[in-house]
């Protein structure tokens, strides 16, 4: 039997980082300006990790076929506890510090760089069980969202007050995040009711909606695609079908589309 | 004894039961002071647990996998939810966070430390009991009403909460208009969640001052066994996390029923109305949860560790690599486990400087866990292993947290959690580290310490069986995870309508088929259970050769654990391999032998 | 009696956890508060009943009083409290009970007095705040009598743990409580 579970532990592990390492799941292919970097550090921890993973599970493996009903003497491990400690902190120690380094400067790009000047400002709104995204229209401005003035069954998501705040009378309110190729995209999130999150699989992108806060998040898509936008924090019964469609057009397009809306 | 002599002296030698075992039944069975009823008792409710919660996890499952098909028995067990069989997305999610309710409170929680702890670590000690016997009966009957509130959450008219067993408010604190099972079923839930608390708190402290009051002469604290060691430790994790979702539990309560505002922000719009509540912040109840739901993940290990740790020597015949070096790491990943909370908020919109500075311990968390493993396995290197099924759940639990604590380098930073968060990466990690793993540890700790229990042995045969099942189980049923995870499939969801996801099905449908094969194998062990309870052979006092202080005394032991005598300790727990009176052991209360040199 | 297993080191050792354990979670009550209040700036102050200053004087003069119960316990005594120290201790004992429930009805008062301002648990952040840590001091206070009321019950009848580990442990959650009540003041008047 403890042979025989040394041969399960070897098939296992070598089957399961053949999997991974053959790539037939994996992530959808990017389109943003950031995303080669996460990808790239996905593949090095999974290097890292893989090699630990078939190491450590050879290891057992190894050993307990060597032990089991041996007879004879009991071997002490070479060196005692110590080697061990060693090779475990340095190790796991060097790959630890330069993941850190690593995904503190990727981290760093995603949410810490100052916002672009020429960033396309878009307000999104998250609400159970739909997103709707708000863009400025020709002033530039935003309209003042009135929580008390939300009235879906007219169409105001965002609560907007035309009547009386001029800013709020051009905001184009659409469902589908629509943004031009190439163009840096601050969306500011903010949620209407409970917490949700957005999450674009291709952009690498994935951000809470928090009540009560308003979040920042910058990107830049950089191929032209029809994808979708899904919900990844639980918010009630239609969770899992929360989702909008998330498309980017090359800056003719968009100047179109945008055109297109504003004219409804 | 007269009270003014008994003053005079500090440390009096344990004295004997002042009482008679109890004889009726109540007394003896159901309201019992004695430590080893207690461990049965919540051994018992763990398992019930188990049973509850991989039942829910089977509903969820063939639902996952056949979205459009009624699943067999649910319109029949439960019409109101899930009228003929059909499950609606909000029961799914009803479902999902009673399972993870159930298993993270009531059986990870309950089994290796409360039941386990209760049942060995007195025995191990050298003491005739706990500390404080009263606050152990009530520690467990306090966790059973709790889980009974729990479940009360199915019989009520609108079911238990849909919010998840992180409870994350506003969802969860909003009431009825945010879904269904957030009126009554989430008020069940926090208070079922306080009381667990109070009895987690009372378990603690009995488990702290047991360990260092009640010690048998000559056991010093060098002296005690791994598995003490670790529940030891573990009491202290649960000491300052349950003190701290015990006051979260508290104020949720408060935003439900009495109108206050601590995770209620303003201007909320739930189901069309304008909420009555202001100023409050969600954030504060995540990092109140996460500070007590990340230290919890180390509640359910830790017995663990100490479980495999008292095992291992004693199948391989051979001494413990480095024990005092594994205290050491158990002790540092104690305290390192309160620094690293914020690892489950890195998108949660706090500051991003915080995500690298709960970056750094989540990733030096490792080293001392990586040390344990590459301990055990020096250990096994070039011993006289004996294969038996608590050996063999011991080296399984090693290879399942190799696995579940390598998948925690890509969580454990933000840039990567950025793509992997919500996704079925998480369940695939969580469910290796926490889940199978402790589960590993308490089948290793039935099958080790059964004979002790009940006087008799387990079946060797039916308990391979349930191994090498349970362990392919584990690898087809929670493996596959990790790739749905990476392929962006999205966790939490009932089925999965958007475009991009819809490939996703097969792989879901042989998770599905894994884990009906992983839970039938568990029938195994059920049936070994009761088998071995009525008909296995009779256990010797020390049928593994072990060492530590619970093998010298009868199997099961008398009431007051060494039958009046007082157990004096003259060696570590971690004699093997050695030359000695009895054969390649020495036990920790044999007499001293000339020229033995303890490690 | 099961207890009669525990030794005395074991009570004091099971005190101090469970103080841990409390500060523990005042800790929790306290950061929550702070938070709460950076998060928005909608918290209002409001003075505090006078009477709360007084009960702080209260508790610490039960601290006070329990003392002087104790040491007059100290020496040689009979389990009925009938010796040669007379009942001195039993006075000063009744008069620590006294003080704590005194203690409770100022609470009492000052809660009385909040809510005839017009200012109950949900009325705002502060008033919620100042609400749930007085209950739970109070709450916690309770155990602490009970505790009292099982000291002089063990120093009545024959059955039980020793009577002076007892106390001597009860002894040292009374203090607790009244330095928690301290505490609680102290932060409850900075921020509230």
């Amino acid at each position: 039997m403890g042979k025989i579970f040394a041969a399960a532990v070897t098939i296992i592990a070598v089957a399961s980082a053949a999997v991974f390492a053959a790539h037939i799941w994996w992530l959808p292919p990017d389109i943003s300006a950031l995303g080669l970097r996460i990808d790239s550090q996905i593949s090095e921890t999974m290097i890292f990790t893989g090699t630990l993973f078939v190491a450590a599970q050879l290891a057992l493996a190894t050993f307990v076929w060597q032990s089991t009903g041996r007879a004879g003497a009991i071997r002490v491990f070479p060196g005692g506890p110590m080697p061990m400690v060693a090779l475990a902190t340095v190790i796991v120690g060097v790959e630890v510090l330069s993941l850190i380094f690593i995904g503190t400067k990727v981290w760093a790009n995603i949410f810490l760089a100052p916002v672009e000047a020429n960033a396309l400002h878009i307000d999104v709104q998250a609400g159970q069980f739909a997103f709707y995204f708000r863009y400025p229209g020709p002033d530039g401005k935003f309209g003042v969202p009135h929580p008390e003035l939300i009235d879906e069954g007219n169409s105001n998501f965002f609560g907007l007050d035309p009547k009386n705040d001029t800013a709020a009378r051009d905001d184009i309110v659409s469902a589908s995040l629509v943004v031009p190729v190439d163009q840096p995209v601050l969306l500011t999130m903010h949620s209407k009711d409970v917490g949700h999150s957005l999450f674009i699989p291709q952009l690498r992108l994935q951000q809470d909606f928090v009540p009560g806060l308003v979040i920042p998040v910058q990107f830049t898509a950089t191929g032209i695609k029809k994808t979708e936008i899904v919900c990844t924090q639980l918010c009630g019964l239609g969770h899992y079908n929360m989702r909008a469609y998330f498309e980017v057009l090359s800056k003719a397009d968009y100047a179109k589309w945008l055109q297109d809306q504003a004219g409804q | 004894m007269d009270i003014v002599s008994a003053t005079a002296i500090e440390h009096p030698p344990a004295a004997p039961h002042q009482h008679a075992p109890p004889t009726g039944f109540l007394r003896k069975y159901v309201f019992s002071l004695d430590h080893k009823v207690i461990g049965k008792q919540y051994l018992g409710l763990g398992l019930v647990a188990v049973c509850t919660g991989m039942l829910l996890s089977w509903i969820m499952r063939y639902h996952l996998a056949f979205p459009d098909k009624p699943v067999p028995l649910i319109g029949f067990f439960a019409p109101t939810f899930a009228a003929g069989g059909v499950i609606t997305p909000e029961f799914y999610l009803q479902l999902m966070t009673m399972h993870g309710t159930i298993m993270v409170f009531f059986v990870l929680t309950t089994a290796p430390f409360a039941g386990f702890g209760n049942f060995v670590l007195p025995l191990q000690v050298g003491a005739e009991d706990m500390a404080f016997p009263r606050f152990n009966m009530m520690s467990f009957w306090v966790t059973f009403v709790a889980f009974l509130v729990l479940v009360a959450a199915f019989f009520i008219p609108d079911g238990p909460p849909l919010s998840g067993w992180t409870a994350y408010a506003p969802l969860s604190a909003v009431g009825k208009g945010a879904g269904p099972g957030e009126g009554l079923g989430q008020s069940l839930w926090v208070v079922s969640i306080g009381i667990f608390c109070i009895g987690q708190l009372l378990g603690s402290l009995n488990f702290i001052a047991t360990t260092l009051d009640l010690r048998a002469k000559g056991m010093t604290l060098g002296r005690l066994p791994a598995s003490t060691w670790a529940w030891f430790i573990t009491s202290m994790i649960g000491l300052i996390a349950f003190s701290v979702l015990l006051p979260a539990c508290v104020l949720l309560l408060l935003d439900r029923v009495a109108g206050t505002s601590f995770f209620i922000p303003s201007g909320l719009v739930v189901s069309d109305a304008v909420q009555p509540h202001s100023g409050g912040s969600p954030l504060l109840w995540q990092h109140l949860f996460w500070f007590f739901g990340h230290p919890e993940v180390y509640i359910a290990i830790v017995p663990g560790f100490g479980i495999v740790s008292t095992i291992l020597p004693a199948m391989c015949r051979k001494p413990h690599l480095g024990p005092r070096v594994l205290i050491a790491c158990e002790l540092a990943i104690a305290g390192l486990s309160y620094m690293v909370w914020g690892h489950h908020m890195f998108l949660s919109g706090m500051s991003p400087m915080s995500a690298t500075l709960f970056s750094v311990p989540t990733l030096i968390i490792t080293i001392p866990a990586a040390i344990i493993t590459l301990l055990w396995l020096g250990t096994i290197y070039g011993s006289k292993l004996r294969i038996n099924t608590a050996s063999l759940f011991c080296l399984g639990f090693v290879s399942v947290f190799v696995t579940g604590g390598l998948s925690g380098f890509f969580l454990s930073q933000p840039s990567i959690d950025t793509y992997l968060h919500g996704t079925y990466f998480v369940v695939g990690h969580f469910h290796f580290v926490m889940g199978v793993a402790a589960m590993f540890g308490i089948f290793a700790g039935t099958y080790f310490w059964f004979p002790k229990m009940f006087g008799r042995m387990m079946s060797e045969t039916l308990g391979k069986w349930h191994f090498a099942l349970t362990f392919l189980g584990v690898y087809a049923t929670f493996m596959p995870m990790h790739w749905l995870g990476l392929e962006g499939n999205v966790r939490r969801y009932s089925s999965f309508p958007s475009d991009y996801m819809h490939g996703s099905l097969a792989l879901h449908r042989f998770i599905t088929f894994a884990a009906l094969f992983l839970g039938a194998a568990q029938l195994i062990f059920l049936v070994n259970l009761l088998w071995s309870r009525l008909r296995g052979p009779a256990a010797p006092d020390n049928p593994w050769e072990a060492t530590s202080l619970e093998w010298s005394t009868p199997s099961p032991p008398p009431f007051d654990n060494f039958g009046g005598k007082h157990p004096v300790v003259s060696h570590g727990p971690n004699l093997y391999g050695v030359s000695g009176p009895r054969g390649d052991y020495v036990m920790q209360t044999d007499p001293p032998i000339a020229g033995l040199e303890e490690s | 009696m099961q207890q009669s297993i525990t030794p005395p080191s074991a009570t004091r050792t099971g005190v101090w956890v469970g103080i841990g354990a409390i500060v523990m979670s005042f800790a929790a009550y306290t950061s929550a508060m702070v938070v709460r209040q950076g998060s928005l700036p909608d918290w209002h102050h409001f003075g505090l009943p006078p009477v709360l200053y007084w009960n702080a004087l209260v508790l610490m003069a039960s601290s006070v009083t329990l003392e002087l119960a104790r040491q007059r316990i100290g020496g040689p005594f009979d389990r009925l409290g009938r010796g040669a120290t007379s009942h001195a201790w039993l006075a000063w004992y009744r008069v620590t009970i006294a003080l704590s429930f005194a203690f409770l009805v100022g609470q009492f008062l000052a809660w009385r007095r909040l809510s005839s301002e017009g200012l109950y648990l949900a009325t705002s952040p502060s008033s919620a705040f100042f609400y749930v840590l007085t209950a739970l001091h109070a709450l916690h206070l309770l155990g602490g009598i009970g505790a009292l009321l099982y000291a002089l019950h063990c120093l009545r009848v024959d059955d039980g743990p020793r009577p002076v580990d007892v106390l001597s442990a009860v002894a040292l959650y009374w203090h607790f409580m009244a330095v928690l009540w301290i505490y609680l003041l102290v932060i409850l008047a900075l921020w509230v």
